[in-house]
């Protein structure tokens, strides 16, 4: 039933468990196809800019980030791609996911506190209301 | 420069654009006002300066979808020359400092920034922050609680209106809400209007009314020498900001004269200094800007709204203003850095401590600029100076095999990792994993061996790489050897 799926991560210890489940939904299946998307807002690329200066560098910084999850998708011989994309990141994840034709969306609560939500907002409340397919939030 | 390119960087995205532009012009006023404030200007001096530079950049910037215009790291340079010479002094240190950064981008000096230290950089970010947000403390001296509460208000609206809707930007619901109360409630608070005039007519060209003597040019030289450099370094940083956000690149030479074209503008215009500011143009990629057009749009946008409200804009109490800069330092500030502490070198948060601590013991961003590359550059230096050498016997040959790199600072290191009294036949000085820098270091090498024969020990080199070789041989034959 599920083939492509596109997995929300951000290298967090949350983005880590939603991969094994992502996983989980796809191993062992012919076609089965994870895409990565890393979503990188506006105070993110200021604090890597700040932090890091040339864009080479901030690049490798990025995909070094995710390099625990990729590790783990080939340990389960799962093929997959990486995208990393700019903008806030509701909506750019819903983008992107009705864009393809994916069979699932995989990705992480921050587990935030109710006032943090309130400030911060949830990002998987978001995604979950606009995105066209299912959609599986790992707590 | 094709047409194809240019047509798509002012008209590939009319519409996001034109709206961007519109909330940047709204963010941009109460900053243009306050930063005018910090510089012990008319806020008329803040608000010609951004319509300038916004216009000025749109055409010849670098970085299309970034925003330019008065700053408030460019006013903190001002104040000085202000209280001590007057406005006029002023006109003339920004045409000066247009006319620096223009010549430091024909000379594509842009390429010096990558010797200014990352640490040194987010040290400049905070300092920002940290004097932008000193600056506001002075309007609540002498000012009852409504003062503060108003300032509380403001605040509130700022980081919670977003819940509500993220179409009108929160500081401007902010700043309508605290002065419309302000107004009805008739509340004895300081307004805008206290703080100088505002404009009431399109800036017109004039000649700054100073004497064209030396002495002017000494006084004038050296806050645009600081303004140029502060100037270029924040564009250069809001510049790459933009390029990761847009996942685009830029021409940064090209930026470094559209940014001197737009002061020299401003300054024959009645504006202060500015330059491209990170918060703004966050602010338009985010609000959907991306081209040229946003930078237009931003500037003559905001010109208008002065010119039609400027009597409504005299009413703005300070209260509103100073939250809005609250907001403001808080959002510059890099708490990323806080956080990281832990987990970079200590020399790297050293530096950042220092430049810091310059720049709010001086008020003068250049000159942490200046401590903090000066501080990392001995901490490289102490870095990279350390040698290791390790020896061992294989039959009568001693051979010492030399790790690291040579130069003024290492010598001393490097001969004293020599036994010359010990009973050996032969030396070997293994070189392969060592840089032969200078002729310090040709110098120690040359002492270590002529110390070695002096004891009757034949010495050799082996393993230099080729630039070194070559430089020990030019060397030599300097000297004669």
């Amino acid at each position: 039933m599920y083939k492509k799926v596109l997995l929300a991560a951000d290298g967090s210890e949350h983005s880590y468990r939603s991969a094994e489940h992502a996983i989980a939904l796809v191993e062992g299946k012919e076609e089965g196809h994870i895409d990565i998307i890393y979503v990188v807002d506006g105070s993110k690329s200021k604090s890597d800019v700040l932090q890091y200066g040339n864009s080479e560098l901030i690049q490798h910084k990025r995909k070094e980030k995710l390099s625990a999850i990729e590790k783990k998708l080939q340990a389960h011989n799962v093929t997959y791609e990486l995208h990393i994309e700019h903008g806030e990141p509701g909506p750019s994840i819903v983008k992107f996911a009705n864009n393809g034709e994916y069979d699932c969306v995989v990705l992480g609560s921050r587990g935030l506190n109710q006032l943090q939500t309130m400030v911060l907002g949830s990002v998987s409340h978001k995604v979950a209301k606009r995105v066209n397919c299912p959609v599986m939030i790992v707590k | 420069m094709n047409i194809a390119k240019l047509k798509n960087e002012w008209f590939g995205n009319v519409r996001g654009d034109i709206l961007a532009g519109i909330v940047v012009a709204l963010a941009l006023i109460p900053e243009a006002i306050a930063f005018s404030i910090i510089a012990g200007v008319d806020p008329m001096v803040g608000l010609y300066a951004s319509f300038c530079i916004a216009v000025v950049i749109a055409f010849v910037g670098g970085r299309p979808g970034m925003i330019s215009a008065a700053t408030g790291a460019m006013a903190l340079l001002m104040v000085t020359l202000v209280a001590e010479h007057g406005l006029e002094y002023l006109l003339a240190a920004t045409i000066l400092t247009g006319i620096i950064q223009i010549v430091i981008g024909f000379s594509k000096l842009s390429v010096l920034m990558k010797f200014i230290p990352r640490s040194v950089m987010v040290g400049f970010v905070n300092a920002l922050a940290i004097l932008i947000f000193m600056a506001q403390i002075e309007h609540f001296q002498g000012e009852s609680w409504i003062m503060y509460a108003l300032v509380a208000l403001t605040l509130f609206i700022i980081y919670l209106f977003p819940k509500v809707s993220k179409a009108v930007p929160s500081t401007l619901v902010a700043i309508i809400i605290v002065s419309a109360l302000a107004i009805f409630m008739s509340f004895d608070v300081r307004t805008v209007g206290d703080m100088g005039a505002l404009p009431d007519t399109l800036p017109i060209f004039l000649i700054p009314d100073i004497p064209l003597t030396w002495e002017t040019l000494t006084i004038i030289f050296p806050y645009a020498l600081a303004l140029s450099i502060v100037g270029l370094l924040e564009s250069l940083l809001t510049a790459s900001i933009v390029d990761d956000m847009t996942d685009t690149d830029s021409d940064k030479d090209k930026e470094c004269r559209g940014q001197g074209y737009a002061n020299v503008v401003s300054g024959f215009f009645g504006g202060m200094a500015g330059c491209a500011m990170i918060g703004q143009s966050v602010i338009n990629v985010k609000s959907g800007g991306a081209g040229r057009l946003s930078a237009l749009v931003a500037g003559v946008f905001l010109i208008f709204l002065i010119l039609v409200l400027g009597n409504l804009v005299v009413q703005i109490p300070m209260a509103a203003l100073a939250g809005v800069m609250i907001m403001v330092s808080i959002s510059t500030f890099d708490w990323n850095s806080i956080k990281m502490m832990p987990r970079i070198p200590k020399t790297d948060t050293t530096v950042m401590l220092v430049t810091v601590a310059t720049v709010v013991i001086t008020h003068d961003l250049s000159k942490g600029v200046f401590a903090g590359v000066i501080l990392s550059a001995i901490f490289f230096a102490a870095k990279i100076s350390k040698v290791k050498i390790t020896s061992s016997m294989i039959g009568t040959q001693k051979v010492y095999q030399v790790n690291g790199q040579l130069f003024f600072a290492s010598v001393t290191d490097f001969t004293k990792g020599f036994d010359f009294n010990e009973d050996v036949e032969q030396v070997k000085i293994d070189l392969s994993a060592a840089h032969v820098w200078d002729d310090s270091a040709v110098e120690a090498i040359e002492k270590v061996k002529s110390k070695f024969e002096q004891k009757h020990i034949k010495v050799k080199l082996t393993g230099l790489n080729q630039e070194s070789s070559n430089l020990m041989n030019k060397l030599d034959g300097l000297s004669g050897h």
